[in-house]
């Protein structure tokens, strides 16, 4: 029997693998090394492989993405952990005006594989700031590949595809699923672009990602007890899209609801719906329906329940869709 | 004296005996430092250049680099005026700023510029063409990093100079003795990622210089509405070693930043030297200096080029009139070649963006790439 990881626990073994393979992998970011970072993925990297390659950085995100691309240029392979998702804002730049387009405005000269990873979305009663989903920014911006992981098997083989990648990846990780645990295979089943259908439909599929999955597959066990085959696919890849296995559960199923934590207007969930439509128009018997957060500043903590999608919002959209 | 070619010299040496205890003494009370100097601004010798002595022979390196890339920067601006190149982004009066540094690195430390760094492009061998294409609005970028050890343009202000910082660590992680040197301007200076970049620097002690040319302006916005401290005085704040240097005096910009570079090349730490310049020009092609500077201010400046005040020493010191001759007859072929070169450059199709952007195969950019090219091709009515 393959051994059960955390799903942080298996970042963890996953990066230690990357680094032990390759000694061009470098890992960097605030409280990482000491510390083993605030959700401890980076814990005992430092004792292993040294505090030249596990940095303590400065308290500045710019720096982080900033100094990791100068370490690329150098010939490294820097992993970057960004501490919660809403610091990320302070690297803008660095990431869609300097780590997205470097090779293009090189000619292709320049390559840059930094991953940067990023503690993803709601659902611990953080403060603000601590919260957020913002994969739409970055899946926007050409020259970036953005990932989100659901369960520690693919955190774990994800993280090394992400690090083996010769482009720069941003990878989503769920926080709030960070302790969820599961089996870790020796090797991985796909490729870090390839969408995994983990329970197929008849009636609809149901599309998430990170940690939006867990909600989804509890909405369509919840849709199968009342009779209606609802599948799921788990998206793993952002950007680019996977839009083939999208175009086929779209033509299987017929009815397609997205779901993710992040606000839907302008999220991921319309890209989906857009390129569904395109595709696939003739084969649907309802739009593509979206359901995720309010177009609202992510709001205190006790106030979250009712701002994330959760089982009997999805349900309500397999609903609307069945009865379209 | 013939022509100097412009690539880097393998070893620049200067007589510089005293020059670490007169520059250490400076450093002692930073604020008060006026820029150093080794010429004044009649071409005279400083009392410290009278100490140290200055070096002929570099003087007339540094002065063929100054007067080429003035040409190289005057063929620009018609070239634009002409409408060859879609922008040019002037440099002159800054020459000796950019010269007198780079001359002072090794072949092989590399460079981060920001985008006015065209004399010390020259000196590490770029082409006029793959100077110019990024402003004929062909490339985003003209030059191989890997062939000129210099770092593309980087056009959002300052973030160049954390990519230095991240090259230096690398360097470190590699064992190496290079030198990371990175240019940007005081405007830049009010960036974060300059700050950002001056702190992790000096918190890791990493190899860096970070060389700033004062051109007094940003765009429109003078350095006094910029900042409050001078820059080289900030640099005792974050821990760097600070340098105040005369910008327009090549010889001494030239001793200073090779005596800051051996001591981050012997492990020492970063550096931050400001040069006190001017541009003379306007920001670019599309600025109009008249609007927010007096004539009396540009005339003052001028008066200090930094090419004129290179060639009253030379000739002050007897360098025959050979070297000024055949140098003018050179910036004249140059001229044409820049002529030339700029006006061959063709941009490529889009095809090239689509393949550039991703090194490995994605399929947004394959499916597009193909609309484009069967649009391209006439295959979509």
């Amino acid at each position: 029997m393959a051994p059960r990881y955390a799903l942080g626990a298996a970042i963890n073994a996953g990066l230690r693998a990357a680094m032990a393979r390759d000694e061009k992998v470098v890992v960097m970011g605030e409280d990482i090394a000491t510390l083993g970072g605030v959700f401890r993925v980076t814990d005992g990297l430092a004792a292993e492989f040294g505090t030249e390659r596990v940095v303590d950085t400065p308290l500045a995100e710019s720096g982080i993405v900033g100094t990791a691309i100068g370490l690329a240029l150098r010939g490294y392979r820097p992993v970057c952990e960004i501490q919660f998702d809403g610091f990320v804002y302070p690297a803008f730049d660095q990431i869609v005006s300097q780590l997205a387009k470097m090779r293009a405005r090189s000619q292709g000269r320049l390559s840059l594989p930094v991953v940067i990873r990023i503690p993803v979305g709601g659902g611990i009663g953080a403060v603000e700031h601590h919260s957020e989903s913002n994969e739409a920014y970055f899946a926007h911006t050409a020259g970036l590949r953005v990932v989100s992981c659901s369960n520690p098997d693919d955190a774990f083989h994800m993280i090394q595809q992400a690090i083996a990648s010769d482009d720069p990846v941003i990878f989503y990780e769920p926080k709030r699923r960070y302790w969820d645990k599961g089996e870790v295979s020796d090797e991985p089943t796909r490729s870090l672009h390839e969408a995994a259908v983990l329970r197929e439909g008849t009636d609809c599929t149901l599309v998430a990602h990170g940690p939006t999955v867990a909600t989804a597959l509890a909405a369509a066990a919840a849709a199968t007890e009342d009779g209606f085959s609802v599948g799921v696919v788990d998206l793993r890849t952002i950007s680019p899209l996977d839009l083939p296995t999208l175009r086929k559960v779209a033509a299987e199923s017929h009815r397609v609801v997205v779901v993710h934590e992040a606000s839907t207007f302008l999220g991921i969930g319309s890209e989906i719906a857009a390129a569904i439509t395109e595709d696939c128009f003739y084969e649907l018997e309802a739009p593509v329906l979206r359901v995720g957060a309010y177009n609202l500043p992510y709001p205190p903590a006790h106030m979250e329940d009712r701002f994330l999608p959760d089982v009997d919002r999805i349900l309500e959209a397999v609903d609307a869709s069945l009865s379209f | 004296m013939s022509a100097h070619p412009l690539t880097l010299a393998a070893d620049p040496t200067v007589s510089t005996a005293d020059l670490g205890s007169l520059l250490a003494a400076r450093q002692d009370d930073p604020a008060s430092t006026a820029p150093f100097q080794l010429v004044d601004e009649n071409g005279d010798l400083t009392a410290a250049g009278q100490d140290l002595g200055v070096d002929l022979e570099l003087a007339q390196v540094l002065h063929t680099d100054m007067v080429l890339a003035r040409r190289l920067d005057h063929e620009a601006l018609a070239l634009q005026r002409q409408g060859e190149l879609h922008l040019w982004i002037m440099a002159w009066g800054q020459e000796a700023a950019q010269v007198g540094s780079i001359r002072a690195l090794r072949g092989d430390d590399h460079v981060f510029p920001s985008y006015r760094e065209h004399a010390v492009l020259l000196c590490r061998g770029i082409s006029p063409a793959d100077l110019l294409r990024q402003w004929r609005g062909a490339t985003h970028s003209g030059w191989d990093p890997a062939e000129s050890h210099v770092h593309i343009n980087s056009l959002v202000l300052g973030t160049q100079t954390l990519h230095a910082t991240g090259y230096a660590a690398g360097v470190r992680l590699d064992r190496s003795d290079e030198v990371v040197m990175t240019y940007f301007g005081d405007g830049a200076a009010s960036q974060g990622d300059v700050n950002e970049a001056l702190n992790w620097a000096a918190a890791g002690t990493l190899p860096v210089v970070f060389f700033c040319q004062n051109n007094q302006w940003a765009i429109s916005t003078p350095t006094a509405t910029q900042m409050r401290t001078p820059l080289h005085v900030r640099a005792a704040g974050f821990g760097l070693a600070g340098y105040h240097v005369d910008g327009n005096d090549a010889l001494a910009v030239h001793a200073v930043t090779q005596h800051a570079t051996a001591r981050v090349r012997a492990g020492e730490g970063p550096a931050l030297i400001e040069a006190q310049t001017y541009r003379l020009a306007g920001h670019s092609s599309s600025d109009d200096p008249k609007r927010y500077r007096t004539d009396d201010e540009l005339a003052g400046w001028q008066a200090k080029d930094p090419i004129t005040r290179l060639e009253r020493l030379l000739r002050n010191a007897g360098v025959s009139e050979r070297h000024f001759s055949d140098l003018e007859a050179r910036a004249d072929t140059f001229a044409v070649e820049v002529r030339e070169q700029a006006k061959a450059i063709h941009g490529e199709d889009l095809a090239v963006v689509f393949e550039h952007t991703y090194a490995e195969p994605h399929p947004v950019m394959q499916s597009e790439l193909a609309q484009h090219l069967a649009r391209r091709d006439g295959a979509v009515a």
